[in-house]
């Protein structure tokens, strides 16, 4: 019964999102106040519902209901309770609820907290925002349906995907749809803004908070899933180039650079109809990546079971929102006029450069992953694109931008004098190029990778603290940094993320560029060196766990320094998803992770063990940690917030007070 | 505005053209196994390297150098024993590419149409930075016609609004 309520759920929300998409559309139109005010009081039905719908599945999963075809092929009695609630969305019809769950959210939000927005604006808001919900809503209940019974019933189901057992796994999509899905409102409010013929600063200043959030939500999703390729799949990379990878990639770059021109629009009003196109593409190369995952148009590790018949659905969709959207900018982007003048030499510009190396660099990422096909298709090869080719094309994008970033943070609005921005970052490039150099003669190899890892992450890191330190004008030390804490949280913010993006860079280095590994087979007792480390294999014992069947192998090791410890690879094998996995023997460390893992038992007997240490590699997630605090310190500034409690005084001041005159 | 709009139109004609198709792929994990390492490590280095280069036919998406499918562990040996045999390394990829075709080439060549794919960065990066440029010497000599004026039923809302404060 539960379970028919869901889906009835789901279906009564998906009437409600047609009317949405229509009503408040015309009314705005037409003018009518009634039809548009509809709007509110549906964005909130959806979400209710579509909460309803996905709380009904969750049931089914967290009781083991075997009578549901999803939770047979994606549950088992024996799963812990975290993976029974994460293997709702860890599946291809339970991951499009989830997804048209958070399409709801997001509409629901712009109904609750854009009260200051105006009318006709948000009413077109949520209608567009209504149309992309329903037709993820039709795609869900006519190709996915989550709800789907089966007439047998059997006793238990065939698990979930054991790599998909994971906590960082379990939590890896919601943050990637919150990210994919937050972007849709940006294209929400552009196609809005192009049927209402009007971009000013407010519109700016409206849609930055959304595209934030987007952006900080895909952060901390990539981030989870990298960590977690690291970790789990066993040779320790941390980004493959993989087509889903580079799927989530695509808009994460996207978001990044219109987070940056909404900026320029809110300050400046400029780059209008560039910030519209901006936040059409990033909300575009969101459903590329939908379409590249769950069509399976495009092999990869982690895609979704493919099915044509989806595939075309979802192109489909493309093609409307897209096609649409791009048509009507191509008929409307002149409406929009730019309006600030700036000199070439002005944060105007550095921001234009950041948006022309992060839009190119994506397309770069896209014309890549979509090459094999474009090429089978015109010119009749089968060819590969892989990591080689991105590294190659996509690494100079990410060199120039930790180059300019400095420089372009510290740029005065309008009108700049390079060499006065210039000056009091001399000392500190020149101080990172030393490091840079001091680290080449220091290292074995001659690589030039991390010297220049270091010295463009140190560049950029202090660069940062110096745009931070800027920020607090002139006088005593003591005076400055008092005023450090009362600085608007942006400037935190826009701080703590491009430190954390010179952090990123740095660790990445490092990580490509010193990683060493060691191949063997060891024979139980026996023991080994790598690196600093002296490890010994102690035993190798099954254990048994709650839904699998594990190979344990205990290595202790002593480092140089005396600190000891003992690392446990392990092979699994889940008998009822029958399938193998490894885990990774990994002990974390500030500087380097420890990383063993365990592979085959030799003919001869003994084990081939692989040793690896991976330096810095948690500088890598720290980065990401830093970039996604900048951004929700920026999402926290006082201005959102401002606009915030405006709309809840706007909503009990004037407009009751108009009918009272 | 008329460079941004071109670029909308292409976009809305060509990228829903540019995806309809399908491949096939297998599952796999790990890489090389301790009887296949060269005992030169300036030779295994080159092999190791070549290894990443090269795809597992029947993997999604990985190199012959992280999986552990039968395919791609005798590949790694025949990159070996191409190596053993004092083959340069460009020598060793044209053996393997001769046998398995372009497919296993994971850094694609720069031969016929595939020029297009290595020129498209410098080529796009090229045209964004002229566009660019072209912004930015109009938005410089564009005249400052100051903040935009309030529309009429904005200058409205903000009488009654100014009127409810005072």
């Amino acid at each position: 019964m539960i379970i028919e309520i869901g889906h009835f759920a789901l279906i009564l929300a998906f009437a409600v999102a047609l009317a949405q998409s229509l009503v408040p559309l015309v009314g705005a139109h037409k003018g009518w106040s009634d039809w548009m005010a509809v709007a509110r009081p549906m964005a909130s039905a959806q979400f209710f519902l579509i909460a309803v719908s996905f709380m009904a599945l969750t049931w089914a999963f967290v009781t083991s209901d075997f009578s549901v075809r999803l939770v047979v092929s994606n549950s088992h009695t024996a799963k812990p309770l975290i993976y029974k609630i994460s293997g709702v969305w860890g599946n291809h019809e339970g991951s499009m609820l989830l997804w048209v769950l958070i399409l709801t959210l997001f509409g629901a939000c712009a109904a609750w907290f854009g009260a200051n927005l105006p009318a006709t604006l948000q009413a077109r808001v949520l209608a567009v925002q209504s149309s992309i919900t329903a037709a993820f809503m039709a795609f869900t209940i006519f190709t996915s349906n989550p709800f789907e019974r089966m007439a047998f019933p059997p006793f238990d189901g065939r698990d979930l995907n054991p790599l998909l057992q994971d906590p960082a796994l379990a939590l890896h999509p919601p943050f990637l749809y919150l990210g994919y899905v937050g972007l849709s409102m940006a294209f929400s409010f552009a196609v809005a803004a192009l049927i209402e013929g009007r971009v000013d600063a407010a519109w700016g200043r409206w849609v930055r908070p959304w595209t934030l959030a987007a952006w900080v939500f895909l952060t901390i999703g990539i981030a989870l899933g990298s960590w977690w390729a690291y970790y789990e799949l066993g040779w320790g990379g941390f980004w493959f180039w993989d087509p889903v990878e580079n799927a989530s990639l695509m808009p994460w770059l996207f978001a990044a650079a219109l987070l940056h021109s909404a900026i320029v629009v809110e300050k400046r009003e400029a780059l209008k109809s560039w910030t519209i196109l901006l936040a059409i593409l990033a909300f575009g190369f969101s459903l590329i990546g939908t379409f590249i995952v769950r069509s399976g148009l495009l092999t990869s590790v982690h895609a979704f079971a493919m099915d044509p018949e989806r595939g075309v659905f979802i192109l489909f969709i493309l093609a409307f929102f897209m096609g649409g959207a791009l048509t009507l900018f191509a008929a409307r982007a002149n409406v929009m006029e730019a309006k600030g003048v700036f000199s070439t030499v002005s944060r105007e510009s550095a921001l234009v450069i950041n948006n022309v190396l992060l839009a190119v660099s994506s397309f770069v990422v896209f014309v890549g992953t979509m090459w094999p096909l474009i090429a089978e298709m015109l010119f009749d090869r089968v060819l590969s694109v892989g990591p080689p080719f991105f590294n190659t094309a996509f690494t100079p994008f990410m060199v120039a931008l930790a180059m300019v970033l400095p420089i372009g943070a510290m740029l005065p609005w309008k009108r700049g004098n390079l060499g006065r921005a210039v000056r009091p970052l001399v000392g500190l490039a020149a101080f990172a190029v030393a490091m840079g150099a001091l680290v080449w003669a220091m290292q074995t190899g001659g690589s030039v990778l991390v010297p220049v890892g270091v010295a463009l992450g140190l560049w950029v890191v202090l660069g940062a603290g110096a745009d931070l330190w800027s920020r607090t004008g002139r006088g005593a030390v003591a005076g400055r940094l008092g005023r450090l804490g009362r600085l608007p949280r942006a400037d935190w913010g826009k701080a703590v993320a491009h430190s954390g993006m010179g952090v990123a860079v740095f660790a990445v280095a490092a990580l490509v560029g010193w990683e060493t590994e060691d191949i063997r087979v060891v024979h139980d007792g026996e023991s080994w060196r790598h690196g600093a480390y002296e490890l010994t294999l102690q035993d190798v014992q099954r254990v048994q766990g709650p839904n699998f069947t594990s190979t344990m192998a205990f290595v202790d090791f002593v480092r140089d320094d005396g600190v000891t410890g003992q690392v446990r690879p392990e092979k699994r094998i889940y008998p009822a998803a029958g399938m193998p996995t490894t885990q990774v023997g990994l002990r974390y460390g500030l500087t380097h992770d420890l990383y063993v893992v365990m592979g085959d038992p030799q003919d001869g007997g003994g084990w081939a063990i692989r040793t690896h240490i991976k330096p810095f590699a948690n500088w890598l997630w720290f980065g990401c940690a830093l970039m996604a605090l900048g951004g929700l310190l920026s999402l926290s500034d006082r201005r959102y917030r401002v606009a915030a409690g405006a709309a809840k005084a706007g909503g009990k001041g004037p407009r009751d007070a108009v009918p009272a005159e | 505005m008329s460079g941004l709009r071109a670029i909308a139109w292409a976009l809305a004609v060509c990228v829903p053209l540019l995806l309809g198709a399908g491949l096939i792929g297998g599952v796999a994990l790990a890489g090389p196994q301790p009887d296949e390492v060269l005992d030169d490590p300036a030779l295994e280095a080159r092999a190791r390297a070549l290894s990443a280069d090269l795809r597992c036919l029947v993997c999604r998406n990985e190199s012959i150098d992280e999986s552990n499918a039968d395919l791609a562990r005798d590949m790694r040996l025949l990159v070996r024993e191409r190596l053993l045999e004092g083959d340069s390394d460009a020598q060793v990829l044209a053996f393997v590419v001769d046998r398995y075709g372009e497919f296993v080439l994971l850094r694609p060549t720069t031969e016929g149409a595939n020029m297009i794919l290595w020129i498209s960065a410098p080529a796009m990066l090229l045209l964004a930075l002229i566009s660019a440029g072209v912004y930015l010497r109009r938005r410089e000599a564009a005249p400052d016609i100051g903040p935009d004026e309030l529309s009429k039923e904005e200058r409205a809302r903000l009488d009654s609004l100014l009127r409810d404060e005072g």
